[in-house]
């Protein structure tokens, strides 16, 4: 059974209650159901793939998850406002940073705060490194997904390390950093501190540089990615994928530049699209974006103005804001993070929810493993650039 | 060519083979336990309780029992039970204290919330990290003796963070006393002018 021949079974699969068509020949035996995960080290968590294969080709995939549901948004309507930004942390355990930002960010929606301009500056400063951080470790996953086994994933944790004690330094965690506050900033930043991030900047390209030579142009690499795992822009677009997932297929959409939040629009750089929309596309786009990552960071850390980091007039204690509601949504790393708050005037808010991004990428996993073999499911699903503690919460 | 892209990254992996036994700069692992890294000034994880008074732990004790950080606490893992008489603080105003403060570390996740909130600057972030245990319960909830630790800790660990906060408390302290005298003064010459007689002005009690 060829590729081709799957739309047949694609259009049954369409028909509500249809069932997958059993193939019966000399050379097919009945269709195999292969349960991946949750404890498969290549689903990146806790996470399971039911997939329907008849020999090695996936003619369906039922995707399985929720084993790392901790209640996060029940959660947010029994501790205060400030007692859910450390629990922000935990959402998406690698991008702490742009996690804080995006809650803090509804809040002050909420409470209509200010926010100094230093502490907005500080603000793109952290968010584009965690989105150096992110792709950086995704491209090493990825690769490590494809079979280069060990060596790109190390060399990616090794620049993630310097990224993380900058972290550490400033905010006191390498990963939990619980550093947003409402009106600004926990700490200042030190001049010593600005100092080593502007040392990683200018250090950075050459690092990709040298990735990019590991990776880019490797044979057995695009063999392995392209055409694998094509997504549509259409679908794209009607399953609400958002990130670089969206921009791999060629749709200009990156909120930096159409909400236009914080300081953004005063800073040139320019969002990468892809053509293809396949595996390769999406582990460029991510490339391509650290690059202009390293172009906003240089320009934020030239600009930076002196100032206060907290607007003066935050509370800290008691922090009430008046009856209403308000969504707050940044361009994470992993595409549009938003929060969305309803508040009754207690300290506490009446409805608490977020809008995860690697959730709502992965609904269309099936779409994108179908007609594929398991082994691509893996680096499509590598591609797709999930966490669990996002997707589950 | 097919395959040059495989060359060029095969050369990159070979020179970071080399490179890591050459340059110091790369040589990113060390031999811990025998060695560990110097932890940022900033590095937090669980609280303690400051004391002014390394001799006398439970006696000056700053925290004084307003319970502000039991409160806040997100996952709730601080638990204080208020003193039934006062107890003169480090300035000499008599004040609760806490009879029971316990914190169950194996819930508490080193937000740093309760450190914020505290109004008395009492309880702060520790940096201690070797604390594995093979008991699960009563070894991990730590009682106000097990998490009373000194001033001169905290300066020890936090040097810029600490004396910024005793400059802010000498300063507070100053201020108190200061219109503590001034408030005597007045008292004084208030009952001065009621009386129309001299009257030797009281010393304030400090």
């Amino acid at each position: 059974m060829s590729v081709s021949d799957l739309s047949g079974l694609n259009a049954e699969r369409a028909t509500p209650g249809a069932r997958v068509r059993e193939v019966h020949d000399s050379f097919h035996g009945d269709l195999l159901e292969v349960s991946m995960g949750p404890h498969h080290p290549s689903t990146h968590g806790v996470f399971r793939m039911i997939v329907t294969l008849d020999g090695e080709t996936i003619v369906k995939l039922k995707p399985v998850f929720g084993y790392l549901h901790r209640n996060h948004e029940k959660l947010g309507e029994t501790v205060t406002y400030l007692g859910s930004m450390p629990y922000t942390d935990r959402l998406d355990y690698l991008s702490s940073m742009t996690n804080n930002w995006a809650y803090a960010l509804a809040v002050e929606k909420l409470a209509g705060q200010a926010v100094p301009e230093r502490a907005e500056y500080v603000r793109v400063i952290l968010a584009e490194l965690t989105r150096l951080l992110n792709h950086t470790c995704l491209a090493g996953f990825l690769m490590q997904d494809c079979g280069c086994s060990g060596t790109p994933l190390m060399y990616a944790f090794r620049e993630r390390e310097y990224i993380l004690d900058l972290f550490e330094s400033l905010s006191g965690s390498r990963m939990m950093c619980n550093y947003q506050r409402f009106g600004g900033c926990r700490v200042d930043p030190s001049a010593d501190w600005l100092a080593g991030a502007q040392k990683l900047t200018d250090r950075y390209g050459t690092f990709l540089d040298e990735f990019e030579t590991l990776l880019t142009g490797n044979e057995i690499i695009m063999a392995r990615t392209q055409g694998v795992g094509k997504l549509s822009p259409e679908l794209a677009i009607s399953a609400g994928v958002t990130g670089p997932m969206l921009r791999a297929t060629g749709v200009n959409y990156d909120l930096r530049k159409v909400d236009a939040y914080g300081v953004y629009p005063r800073f040139d750089f320019r969002v990468p699209l892809g053509d293809h929309g396949d595996v390769y596309d999406r582990y460029m786009i991510r490339v391509l974006e650290m690059r202009e990552s390293i172009k906003i960071l240089q320009q934020a850390l030239a600009g930076l103005p002196a100032g206060p980091i907290m607007d003066p007039k935050a509370k800290l204690r008691s922090f009430r804001p008046k009856a209403g509601e308000a969504y707050g949504r940044i361009e994470g790393p992993k595409g549009e993070i938003g929060f969305y708050l309803l508040s009754d005037g207690s300290p506490n808010p009446y409805r608490y929810r977020i809008r995860p991004p690697s959730f709502i990428n992965l609904t269309v996993l099936e779409d994108m493993c179908l007609g594929h073999t398991v082994a691509d499911a893996v680096i499509i699903l590598g591609s797709v650039d999930i966490v669990l503690g996002e997707v589950d919460r | 060519m097919l395959g040059t892209g495989l060359l060029q990254g095969l050369g990159v992996t070979a020179k970071n083979f080399v490179g890591s036994f050459h340059d110091p700069a790369r040589l990113t692992t060390i031999e811990y336990p025998e060695v560990k890294t110097k932890l940022p000034e900033a590095y937090r994880n669980f609280p303690f309780l400051v004391t002014e008074n390394a001799t006398d732990p439970m006696g000056t004790l700053r925290c004084v029992a307003c319970q502000i950080c039991e409160k806040e606490c997100p996952p709730q893992c601080i638990y204080i039970e208020k003193s039934k008489d006062k107890k003169p603080d480090a300035t000499g105003k008599p004040q609760l204290f806490p009879a029971i403060f316990a914190i169950d570390t194996s819930v508490c996740m080193s937000c740093q919330i309760c450190v914020e909130v505290c109004p008395f600057d009492a309880i702060k972030m520790d940096q201690v990290y070797e604390i594995a245990t093979t008991d699960r319960f009563s070894a991990l909830l730590l009682n106000r003796e097990q998490l009373a630790k000194s001033n001169a800790y905290y300066h020890e660990i936090h040097p810029t963070e600490a004396a910024e906060v005793d400059a802010r408390l000498a300063a507070e302290r100053k201020a108190a006393e200061a219109k503590a005298v001034a408030a005597a003064a007045a008292k004084a010459a208030a009952a001065a002018a009621k009386l129309a007689a001299p009257v030797a002005p009281k010393t304030p009690a400090v």
